[in-house]
């Protein structure tokens, strides 16, 4: 499958990539690449292109210019190298789902037929082992419509790391957990991140929660990407160059920062993702 | 006729070939809506399921019209059909809308064909509808036993893909499933069982088979493959105790299968209600207990 990567050649490098849909391209120029277990924060208001950008890495959206390799090779749709847990559906009410049922989905939802009886004890045992890597082990044989939104995100998480992936794409893992469940939620990402080498994109709103955790900031506004560590980035004539507007990043007496702008001025003009 | 003495009573009904006939073909059609009823269920598909049946009737009606067996219509027709639903996926916004025009227009072919053959026959029309499963003849319980069984090994060679999809489409999409052939392929096979259902209790009462029993079992069960089997039992007991009963009251078979199957879904709605209750109840006490305000969840 996936050739191994030297171990300094990066899980992704883009050059000069442009994202959208024909004619109309969400963002372009976009030149950065991602080192093999670095936790990168994808951050940037809505409508500029985030998720989109992870539909490129993902293979679901090619992409309109320029190059994109992910882990080695051109992004193609099922690669096992890659978990992916998208924006915060609601997964259906009333489904007779449990937990472990969403997990064992990473190994081998995508087979055709039914399990066979023989592989029932394997399939356990590595749904099991995932559960217990982002704490979930205690509810996970509960129905997934009776847990709460940071009991699905960690079961999801589970999920995504039940292949053994090399490169985690997060969207909005943290969007709808309070503040407990929202730092829980980080400290599990940027364990099993960091113990097994995985490499991290990470869709957020806010960098502040993640700051303490990331290595490096992927902003995505007004039609660009800029990337960079997150002071060089998150940083006032940074981001108004990147917006093509007047930015400015305020900083309190914790060291959170706050990027401040009209917003109508940073709304994109074709929305979408 | 009925004795109470229950071993001689049903030894004296299945003395009658048309008693078995309908027996075993009621049986396959409740396996295959149970199976099919869970992922109709999962998949909210549950008026698509509705519209088949329908389309399916007109097909029925225009099979009848060229001199066919109205099974053969009626497969062609919800085969079909359930193509073009599986084709407009889950997400198209106008999706239940043209799928209700398209019903209306196909009730409206299927009245034109019938009166077309007959000048209205009301006795087809009425076994159309309602289905006539006490009329099967044992060819058509061998006919109905091998789409039965097709239809069964269509849904377990799509079996774990399908499940997957259905539950998160958007990361079966990335991990590789094809979900669009995949939605069509499912609604295609949910045309074929809403094929053979329509036998037992016709166009107008196929939720009996494939939706109620399923939407039991997935309240009462918490995993896939438990919601399945109950899905199967539950229609085959509204669909053989039915049976049974309306032999004995002279009923319409449809009727009773119905009753049972709603039956069943109100008296376990009406439990779960209680429960949920309860335990509600008992989690708010014990939050005042401990001084918490609120339940908090973890």
């Amino acid at each position: 499958m996936t050739a191994h990567l030297a171990p300094s050649e990066p899980v992704i490098a883009a050059t000069n990539l442009a994202a959208g849909y024909p004619g109309h391209p969400v963002w372009s120029a976009a030149t950065f690449s991602v080192r093999q277990g670095e936790f990168v924060a994808v951050l940037g208001p809505n409508g500029a292109g985030k998720s989109t950008l992870l539909r490129v890495l993902l293979g679901l959206l090619p992409p309109l210019a320029g190059d994109i390799r992910v882990l080695g090779e051109a992004p193609r749709r099922g690669n096992p190298h890659i978990g992916y847990v998208p924006q915060g559906r609601t997964l259906d009410a009333g489904a007779a789902v449990r937990g472990t049922d969403l997990v064992g989905f990473g190994i081998d939802g995508h087979h055709w037929g039914v399990r066979l009886p023989g592989s029932q004890r394997a399939h356990a045992a590595t749904v099991t082992a995932a559960l217990e890597s982002v704490g979930a082990l205690a509810y996970a044989s509960r129905r997934v419509s009776q847990m709460s939104g940071g009991e699905r995100q960690r079961l999801l998480l589970a999920q995504a790391l039940v292949g053994n992936p090399k490169l985690l794409l997060l969207d909005e893992p943290l969007a709808n957990l309070d503040v407990r469940n929202e730092s829980a939620m980080v400290d599990v990402i940027a364990d099993v991140g960091r113990s097994r080498g995985i490499a991290v994109m990470l869709v957020a709103h806010d960098l502040n929660p993640l700051a303490r955790v990331i290595d490096r900031v992927c902003y995505v506004a007004g039609g660009g990407v800029a990337t960079g560590a997150p002071d060089e980035i998150v940083s006032g004539p940074v981001l108004s160059k990147l917006y093509g507007a007047p930015i400015e990043v305020l900083s309190d007496s914790r060291g959170r920062r706050f990027v401040v702008g009209l917003d109508q001025e940073i709304a994109h003009p074709h929305g979408g993702h | 006729m009925f004795s109470w003495n229950l071993f001689s009573d049903l030894n004296q009904m299945l003395s009658y070939q048309f008693m078995v006939n309908a027996f075993e073909v009621g049986g396959i059609v409740a396996v295959v809506a149970g199976v099919v009823g869970y992922f109709v269920i999962l998949r909210r598909t549950a008026f698509a399921a509705h519209a088949l049946s329908h389309i399916g009737f007109a097909g029925a009606a225009g099979g009848v019209l060229l001199s066919w067996t109205p099974i053969l219509g009626l497969i062609i027709t919800c085969v079909t059909a359930g193509g073009v639903i599986g084709a407009l996926g889950q997400r198209v916004r106008e999706r239940d809308t043209v799928i209700g025009i398209v019903l209306a227009f196909a009730l409206g072919l299927g009245v034109l064909f019938l009166y077309l053959y007959s000048g209205g026959d009301a006795g087809l029309v009425i076994s159309i509808l309602f289905g006539q499963i006490v009329g099967v003849t044992s060819d058509q319980v061998v006919q109905t036993l091998a789409i039965g069984v097709g239809t069964l090994l269509l849904i377990a060679v799509m079996y774990r893909p399908l499940l997957f999809a259905s539950v998160d489409e958007d990361v079966a999409e990335a991990r590789g499933v094809p979900v669009r052939a995949l939605s069509i392929a499912f609604m295609m096979t949910v045309g074929l069982a809403v094929a053979v259902a329509v036998q037992v209790v016709g166009v107008l009462l196929i939720f009996a088979l494939v939706v109620t029993p399923a939407a039991i079992a997935e309240r009462l069960c918490r995993s896939p493959g438990h919601a399945l089997f109950a899905g199967i039992a539950i229609a085959l007991a509204s669909t053989w105790i039915g049976l049974t009963v309306a032999y004995y009251t002279g009923d319409p078979v449809s009727f009773w299968i119905v009753s049972l199957s709603t039956g069943t879904y109100a008296i376990v709605r009406v439990i779960s209600w209680f429960v949920t209750r309860r335990s509600s109840l008992r989690a708010g006490r014990l939050a005042a207990d401990s001084g918490l305000g609120s339940v908090t969840e973890g």
